[in-house]
């Protein structure tokens, strides 16, 4: 193969990557502060292209997609405040159940308020026909724009959870709710929060990604299944390595495309998963100690 | 006093007995729909639920069938076959329907197909894949252009441009996979070499890494056969990768706003369609005009949304029903199945049905034209 081939497919598995990264991180920040696995991850990403989409029709697009990020961001507020706070004595398995329900009722609200028809978000530089060239390999500058979100967004992430104090209540939450109760911290404060982040970064995702996926009411469910064997494969719990794993699983899928015919892409993420789960329950980047603890 | 009142009451009941007896005798004609609204194809069942109910409007409006109003009963399958066999079996046994239209899919119509054959109920499916209608069941007739005219449409036109090698990729349900087998069926006749073939989820939201591949064979155009919005991610995709060569794709593209989600990416993209999506440009002559630019006008004034080929498919579906019926030996489902079989020289949204006990399509080549995308506008190619 030659070396721009090469870097075309690595470009084509990071896109993709990065995609299925934005709703890992979203399961990773809520399953850290609840528990609870919230399948309702991929109509945040759709909710903020749609929104961005639709306020984008009369304002520039950087306001537009400030405005669908805090919109998803308070939707997922209201959610938690709504459904999951008032029904913390459900098991977990019962909240879970809870917030499948939740993405077939955006959906449904999404159907109605827009309608089936697919949307784009305009490109952020340039259009549907621009290409960038790296080392022969030809890429939209779109892509660009999501290599560089994903990589923004880790980074603060990272900063967030490690060196401010919401972001250190925030793990210390995760690690032991009534120890961090005892410590003064808010706990169902966090729960809140983490689900307006989450709901906030599926919405950013949505946006950077909506020029090159295309914003569908229905895009969420398969969203949220990739993003869930990506949050597997890395480690429930971390979002840091909900990324990696997300870039790697991307990869993995764009080289056996390379190889073998592409309807057997799936079938590769999902036997690599098996052997991951056979051989390390933690996930690839996740600690065995730690998952011990964890309900799930 | 309460004499007046239990005399009134007597002759309500007495009236209302009547009304009903009157209503009894004035039956509905029942049409069953099974239309994917909600789902992965809501993109072609929406637009075909909003034709049937519009045209089933109008046809009572005008005073019914032979005096008879028409009853439609639409059903969501949301694209799902096991959906779309319940309701079925709901139409034909519980509510008796005459005829069932749709579904909009072939996966779902495939497996309905023996079902409506063994109730005896005619089906008019909305759903392009040429199995439907190959082999024939006496039963069973659909609307849509064949697969077979659309892929031979596309490879005319690759002869005429002088491309001998290409790559086709389609999406993995029942039309994709469809429309690739019949490709692979004629290319050979055309004298064209099929370099590649890839099949994609229908859940696709980047194919750069498939079209890598094939750039890498040598090909000289791609055909993309498809129905889901993946129809505009290839086009751009393209773009991307810097790929000049033609794309072509099916008749699945005729909806503009897969054209304007692609955007600037959509210029150029060759595909085979009915007229409808270029009514005002057609001639005088040309005798489906007036039907489809009255259609296209009624729906664009309804709904405030730019006509499709697929609400077109679910419009010749009723109106074909509505024209048999008024030439039916008996209403009821043999006789509408002996009338439908006999429509000749019928001018509807997708072409002129000329109907036989051979031939449950009844279009011909001529209705298919090839079309492409200039200045974010369909347009006649050439």
């Amino acid at each position: 193969m030659a070396l721009n081939q090469i870097l075309q497919y690595i470009f084509s598995g990071i896109t993709v990557g990065s995609i299925y990264a934005f709703v890992a991180i979203g399961y990773n920040i809520i399953y850290n502060s609840t528990g609870i696995i919230n399948f309702a991850q991929g109509e945040f990403v759709m909710l903020g292209g749609m929104i961005a989409y639709t306020f984008s029709n009369f304002m520039p697009l950087l306001p537009a997609i400030i405005a669908a990020i805090l919109i998803t961001a308070a939707i997922g507020g209201l959610i938690e405040n709504v459904f999951i706070r008032r029904m913390r004595k459900t098991s977990v398995l019962g909240m879970i159940v809870i917030t499948i329900g939740l993405s077939i009722l955006i959906r449904e609200f999404a159907l109605s308020i827009w309608d089936e028809q697919i949307r784009a978000l305009r490109f952020f530089t340039g259009n549907e026909i621009s290409s960038v060239n790296i080392l022969g390999a030809r890429i939209s500058p779109q892509v660009l724009w999501v290599l560089g979100v994903t990589l923004v967004l880790t980074a603060g992430l990272y900063f967030f959870l490690k060196f401010t104090l919401t972001g250190q209540a925030m793990r210390a939450c995760s690690e032991n709710p009534t120890a961090a109760k005892l410590c003064g911290i808010r706990t169902d404060r966090m729960v809140s929060l983490s689900f307006m982040v989450s709901a906030g970064i599926g919405a950013l995702g949505g946006c950077v990604v909506s020029p090159l996926t295309q914003t569908h009411y229905a895009m969420g469910s398969d969203l949220a299944i990739k993003g869930f064997t990506v949050a597997i494969l890395g480690g429930l719990g971390n979002p840091m390595s909900a990324v990696a794993a997300g870039i790697l699983l991307g990869l993995i899928e764009a080289f056996s495309i390379s190889i073998l015919p592409m309807a057997y892409k799936d079938v590769i993420s999902i036997i690599i998963l098996l052997i991951v789960l056979v051989a390390r329950p933690s996930g690839l980047f996740g600690s065995r100690s730690a998952s011990a603890l964890k309900d799930y | 006093m309460n004499k007046i009142l239990k005399g009134l009451l007597v002759l309500t009941l007495i009236a209302s007995a009547m009304l009903t007896g009157c209503t009894k005798e004035e039956e509905t004609i029942k049409i069953g729909a099974l239309f994917a609204v909600t789902g992965g194809a809501s993109f072609l069942g929406a637009p075909e639920a909003k034709t049937a109910e519009m045209v089933v409007e109008n046809i009572n409006a005008a005073g019914g069938i032979n005096g008879k109003k028409i009853e439609l009963i639409i059903k969501d399958t949301a694209a799902n076959p096991e959906k779309a066999i319940s309701f079925a079996k709901q139409l034909i046994e519980e509510d008796k329907v005459i005829a069932i239209i749709g579904p909009s899919t072939s996966g779902e119509t495939m497996q309905i197909k023996d079902l409506c054959q063994s109730y005896g109920t005619p089906l008019l499916s909305c759903a392009a894949a040429e199995a439907i209608v190959d082999p024939v069941a006496s039963y069973v007739f659909k609307t849509p252009q064949k697969d077979s005219y659309v892929a031979k449409w596309i490879f005319t036109t690759m002869n005429e441009m002088g491309i001998t090698k290409i790559g086709i990729i389609g999406a993995n349900t029942g039309f994709g996979n469809a429309g690739l087998g019949q490709l692979e069926k004629y290319a050979p006749d055309f004298g064209i070499e099929i370099a590649a073939k890839e099949s994609y989820d229908k859940a696709s939201t980047d194919l750069t890494a498939v079209l890598t591949k094939l750039n890498a064979r040598d090909i000289e155009a791609i055909v993309n056969w498809s129905i889901v919005p993946a129809q505009s991610i290839v086009p751009k995709n393209m773009k991307q990768l810097g790929m000049e060569i033609p794309l072509f794709q099916s008749h699945g593209f005729g909806n503009i706003k897969y054209a304007e989600a692609a955007g600037a990416a959509a210029e150029g993209i060759i595909f085979p369609a009915g007229q409808l999506l270029v009514a005002e440009k057609l001639p005088d002559s040309h005798p489906q005009k007036k039907v489809l630019v009255a259609y296209k006008t009624a729906y664009e004034q309804k709904f405030n949304e730019p006509v499709s080929g697929f609400g077109g498919y679910a419009y010749d579906a009723v109106m074909l029903i509505a024209q048999a019926l008024k030439n039916a030996k008996s209403m009821d489902r043999n006789g509408l199945r002996d009338a439908l079989e006999s429509i000749s020289g019928f001018a509807g949204a997708s072409g002129v049905f000329n109907m036989s006990a051979t031939d449950h399509n009844g279009l011909n080549m001529s209705s298919c034209e090839m079309l492409t995308v200039k200045n974010g506008q369909f347009d006649l190619y050439k």
